[in-house]
């Protein structure tokens, strides 16, 4: 039994993780890496926001009649999000401005309304929370691999703090522009990709 | 199928908003005074950067009380309007710039061909700052606004007491591409403001924002701004937003009015 809580929670991170294997919430993932301090705190609303709206919708699961269910599960979605939204603006004001409307679009974020569709109506209100948990670092976990990189290459800094000194100012690091634009996450992605299905081949689709 | 009948879809459809509801609410209500506290230390923390007085040590609103002086202006005349004339949405604690923008008593619609920094809508006064150190202004700040690539980039400029040399210039508010556009945060290009001319010996404005570098041997290099890499449209904008709030338009009546006071004291 044990075990089937530590898997719910730790399988979207390698063996089915929501941007590698069901590829959802890529839009999300190219607006907010260019960044790791937007990442984190992006990644941590999502997880947040997963783990609760699965939580919500698990707990009334019986009781949603099936002809509303799409609209009910969007409500709470939205209610939370907002909230979410809400505490970030007033305890992490300086990274709301960087997010802007980007933790608004975490309602319209696939992971969220999959799981809820494909996990939460189905089973218990604690397993799924855990499911909701697992899904957000999952996406976690490849918001911050992309943001390092972009980051990195992209400004020479972590966190705003210079790590590779640049030409501009002073250094050896020639910022990477390709980095900061939408493009280059779609790369890192596509590279990740590669090298989870390389180290786990059953991931690959068969032709 | 009991939860599919009409009477139980309402019911849970009422029952789930009613829930959400009073969340939201309760969040948005209990947040609000922390966000909005927030948002003043924002802009009260970039009017200190442009005005060269931020310390991080130090609380803003401390600096700010000992150092700055609001006053709201006339536009159009540049006069200062005097305190007994303060109204509710005309004082320094309560002036939008957006809010009286769009107010028909307190804005105008800039036409067209004058609207430069593609803002639309103006207001017809302005609160200013000014930094005054035993009583003598050392330097005044001034909010401007324009559109960028995406958005409307809100900042101040400050200008030292000849009222001709930028002192430092911020954005507190804007939508630009982190990285790119968004480089108009970037304190090494700010601090490339530093000295700059704003007019020439004729009052003609002259400070000009390039595309590309400097040249620092050009005789110009005094009056101009280096372009954004990979940020040629917010650096245009920027421009404009300059050329728009330093003429005619935008704060030309309220510096001439000071020019002239200051050679007649």
């Amino acid at each position: 039994m044990a075990n089937k809580y530590k898997d719910v929670l730790l399988d979207p991170i390698f063996n089915n993780n929501p941007i590698g294997l069901q590829i959802l919430g890529i839009c999300s993932a190219l607006a907010v890496t260019t960044r790791m301090e937007t990442a984190v705190v992006m990644a941590l609303a999502v997880t947040v926001v997963t783990a609760f709206s699965n939580l919500a919708v698990s707990a009334i699961r019986d009781h949603i009649p099936s002809s509303i269910r799409i609209l009910v599960e969007m409500t709470i979605i939205a209610s939370l999000v907002i909230i979410a939204d809400q505490f970030i603006k007033a305890f992490a004001y300086d990274i709301s401005k960087k997010l802007s409307i980007f933790v608004g679009l975490i309602i319209t974020n696939c992971i969220i309304m999959g799981r809820a569709e494909a996990y939460a109506l189905k089973n218990p209100p604690l397993i799924s929370f855990l499911d909701g948990i697992g899904n957000g670092l999952g996406y976690s976990f490849v918001l911050v691999v992309v943001g390092f990189f972009r980051e990195l290459l992209g400004t020479g800094k972590l966190f705003g703090i210079s790590v590779l000194p640049l030409t501009t100012e002073g250094g050896w690091y020639s910022a990477n522009g390709l980095m900061v634009l939408s493009p280059s996450a779609f790369f890192l992605i596509g590279l990740l990709i590669w090298a989870i299905r390389a180290w786990k081949p059953e991931q690959v689709e068969k032709d | 199928m009991q939860s599919d009948s009409i009477r139980k879809t309402v019911g849970v459809a009422l029952a789930v908003c009613l829930v959400c509801s009073v969340l939201v609410s309760t969040a948005a209500v209990y947040l609000q005074g922390i966000q909005e506290e927030n948002k003043r230390n924002d802009k009260i923390k970039n009017i200190l950067m442009a005005g060269g007085l931020y310390d991080k040590k130090t609380d803003v609103k401390t600096i700010f009380k000992e150092k700055i002086t609001s006053y709201i202006i006339d536009l159009s005349t540049g006069e200062h309007i005097p305190e007994d004339q303060y109204t509710a949405k005309l004082s320094p604690e309560t002036f939008d710039i957006k809010e009286m923008s769009v107010d028909p008593e307190y804005g105008h619609e800039i036409p067209a061909e004058a609207d430069i920094a593609g803002i639309g809508h103006m207001p017809k006064n302005m609160l200013i700052y000014s930094v005054t150190e035993n009583g003598v202004i050392e330097k005044v700040i001034l909010p401007v606004h324009g559109k960028g690539l995406w958005s409307t980039m809100y900042g101040f400029v400050a200008l030292s007491k000849d009222l001709n040399t930028v002192r430092g210039i911020t954005f507190y508010e804007h939508g630009e591409t982190p990285g790119l556009g968004g480089e108009i945060e970037n304190p090494r290009w700010r601090a490339s403001w530093n000295g700059k001319v704003v007019f020439d010996d004729h009052q003609k404005l002259i400070l000009q924002v390039l595309k590309g570098q400097v040249n620092p041997a050009s005789p110009d290099a005094n009056h101009q701004i280096d372009g954004l890499s990979g940020a040629t449209l917010t650096t245009r904008g920027v421009g404009k937003m300059i050329k728009f709030w330093f003429g005619e338009n935008g704060y030309g009546p309220f510096l001439k009015k000071m020019r002239e006071a200051s050679s007649n004291g």
